[in-house]
């Protein structure tokens, strides 16, 4: 069995992955189908239903806000903006990540010492107010929102794949390759990125709760997502000022935050693990 | 060690410097100026208010200008709250963030390494999982989910505390928001003393001094406690980090007049120095007690020392 094969096998058999994958497949399927079955509008205002309890009849299972609106549709709709936020923010933190390690542990000697100490500096900086700051100064887009959580993120990406980057260029067959005269570029491209795709997908799966985390932090402030538009943390910030007569805003979309958050941490927890024990054997 | 803590302090100071020159820079680089929302102004007025607050000088000049008054401790005046400087503004509701922090701090380290260091000697008990899943809960939860869940359940609905803080006297109106802010990070502590505890127990130091016929109190006390700490003191820079971003949800939740909701206020209504100035001061507290941090693991720790 190679080790590639090896690796799914044991992925297959570790039941957290499944169940926390699972269900985070099943959120993501219900969170695009239920809008479009639901006859109502994450948009429309219903002055004549504000503030229903949830309830079967009329399909609003989730209830309605203050503006009468349809809290499943919102919920769901937040639930696709956290997550398309989480994930294009996860892969913009990807590229940079993966980028700089690698370029970082290719070079190695002074090059890799400047640049990662450059990392080791800006890792005891607390991006999180530098965001906030950003979100202040700049008009709130979602692109800024992107970018930012994007930004902040890619350190820990960077510094394990020059660590793995170090190990792998002095393995034999990438020493083997570059005897035979194929160019850095072609060996980073052929023989480094392939073998770094293990590692880099256990460590976005752990990269995407803190952009969900981030994202909903900053909603929740009401600096991120801007109404109409909604996220789970901006209907937590709705939800917190009708808690008490209308607890299920609330109660609803934070617990949809936290389930899906869990899912992610359950979720990489395993595939680190999964990952670990094939590398150390 | 003396050496040691002299050349951590050095290193501090580049860190610091890059602070203030991003955070200066981002607040600068912004289009238009910060009195742009207000009325149109006649021209000379405008450049009164410019040259009062020095936005017509080069950019150079100006952050000269706000650096050497950040050396001295003066973060310049709020565009928002016209008579009073930033500074002045963090002295007063500074104090009353940092008594929620540390009390919050306090908390999750006593019962995070207590419920951590009970799971590892019973380890795979029922108590043991059920400890893992709670501290799993606990650090998946983020805290402006549990402030306004506490709200609802011990204010809303129980009624046994009170959900604000103006018109509420006494220790009582601490509760909700220190147990909020400490929940995630007395997770979090829990789940790192659990491993780093088994780690250290099945060491051989810790088997000969079984084998000597130290009792399990003793060999924890005496022995165990210590290298198991190592990872906890670690995890306090990113735990203070948690606590002071916390700080600005919890104070935001029950409405506590302190630093983060100052924070708050100001960046929702583009009050750029005192946003520029709060990042500042959180900053450089959050590098200098990771400073702190780094000695005191050198003075545990001698290994660290001879790098």
């Amino acid at each position: 069995m190679s080790a590639r094969t090896r690796f799914w096998a044991s992925l297959r058999s570790s039941r957290t992955a499944a169940v926390s994958g699972g269900a985070l497949a099943v959120i993501a399927l219900i969170a695009i189908i239920g809008p479009l079955i639901s006859p109502h509008d994450y948009l429309q205002t219903d002055f004549s239903k504000i503030l229903h309890a949830p309830s079967i009849a009329n399909m609003q299972i989730f209830g309605t806000d203050d503006l009468g609106r349809d809290l499943f549709v919102r919920t769901m709709r937040g639930a696709q903006v956290t997550i398309l936020v989480a994930v294009v923010a996860s892969v913009v933190s990807l590229l940079i990540g993966v980028l700089y390690g690698m370029v970082a542990g290719f070079i190695g000697g002074r090059v890799d010492a400047v640049m990662m100490r450059l990392v080791d500096t800006l890792y005891a900086l607390p991006f999180i107010f530098f965001v906030i700051l950003l979100m202040v100064v700049f008009e709130r887009s979602l692109l800024l929102i992107f970018v930012a959580i994007g930004a902040v993120n890619w350190l820990d990406m960077a510094r394990i794949v020059r660590g793995q980057t170090l190990s792998l260029r002095e393995r034999e067959f990438v020493q083997a390759a570059r005897l035979t005269g194929v160019s850095p570029l072609r060996i980073i491209i052929r023989h480094i990125a392939p073998n770094l795709l293990g590692v880099v997908i256990v460590y976005v799966t752990l990269t995407i709760p803190q952009a969900i985390l981030l994202e909903s932090f900053l909603s929740f402030l009401g600096l991120g997502i801007q109404e109409p538009q909604t996220s789970l943390g901006a209907l937590v910030d709705a939800g917190v000022n009708q808690m008490e007569g209308a607890s299920w805003m609330l109660l609803i979309p934070a617990a949809l935050l936290a389930l899906i958050l869990m899912c992610f941490n359950f979720l990489g927890d395993a595939l680190r693990d999964v990952f670990d024990s094939r590398r150390f054997r | 060690m003396l050496r040691y803590a002299l050349l951590r302090l050095l290193g501090a100071i580049p860190t610091l410097l890059l602070v203030i020159v991003l955070a200066f820079l981002m607040v600068h680089a912004a289009p238009g100026g910060p009195f742009d929302a207000e009325r149109t102004l006649p021209p000379e007025i405008e450049a009164n208010i410019a040259r009062a607050y020095h936005l017509d000088e080069p950019l150079p000049a100006q952050f000269v200008r706000y650096l050497s008054g950040v050396l001295k401790g003066d973060l310049g005046p709020s565009y928002r709250y016209r008579d009073h400087t930033v500074s002045d503004l963090i002295a007063n509701a500074f104090p009353l963030s940092l008594k929620l922090g540390g009390m919050a701090m306090l908390l999750a380290l006593f019962i995070g390494i207590a419920a951590g260091s009970f799971a590892a000697l019973r380890r795979n008990s029922a108590i043991d999982r059920l400890t893992m899943v709670v501290s799993m809960t606990g650090i998946s939860v983020p805290v402006f989910v549990i402030a306004p869940l506490m709200v609802l359940l011990f204010a809303v609905k129980l009624r046994w505390l009170p959900a604000g803080w103006s018109g509420n006297e006494g220790v009582a109106r601490f509760v909700l928001p220190v147990i909020s802010l400490a929940l995630p990070q007395i997770a979090y502590i829990a789940k790192l003393t659990r491993a780093s505890m088994i780690d250290v127990l099945s060491s051989n130091f810790v088997r000969t001094a079984r084998g000597q016929g130290l009792g399990a109190y003793a060999v924890i006390r005496y022995h165990a406690l210590k290298p198991a700490m190592l990872p906890i003191l670690s995890y306090m820079g990113p735990a203070i980090a948690a606590i002071l971003t916390g700080s600005v949800v919890v104070e935001e939740v029950f409405g506590i007049p302190g630093l983060g909701q100052f924070f708050v206020r100001g960046a929702l209504n583009r009050d750029y120095t005192l946003v520029l100035g709060i990042v500042i001061f959180y900053a450089t507290l959050i590098v200098l007690l990771n400073l702190v941090v780094d000695i005191l693991y050198g003075v545990i720790d001698p290994r660290i020392r001879q790098r």
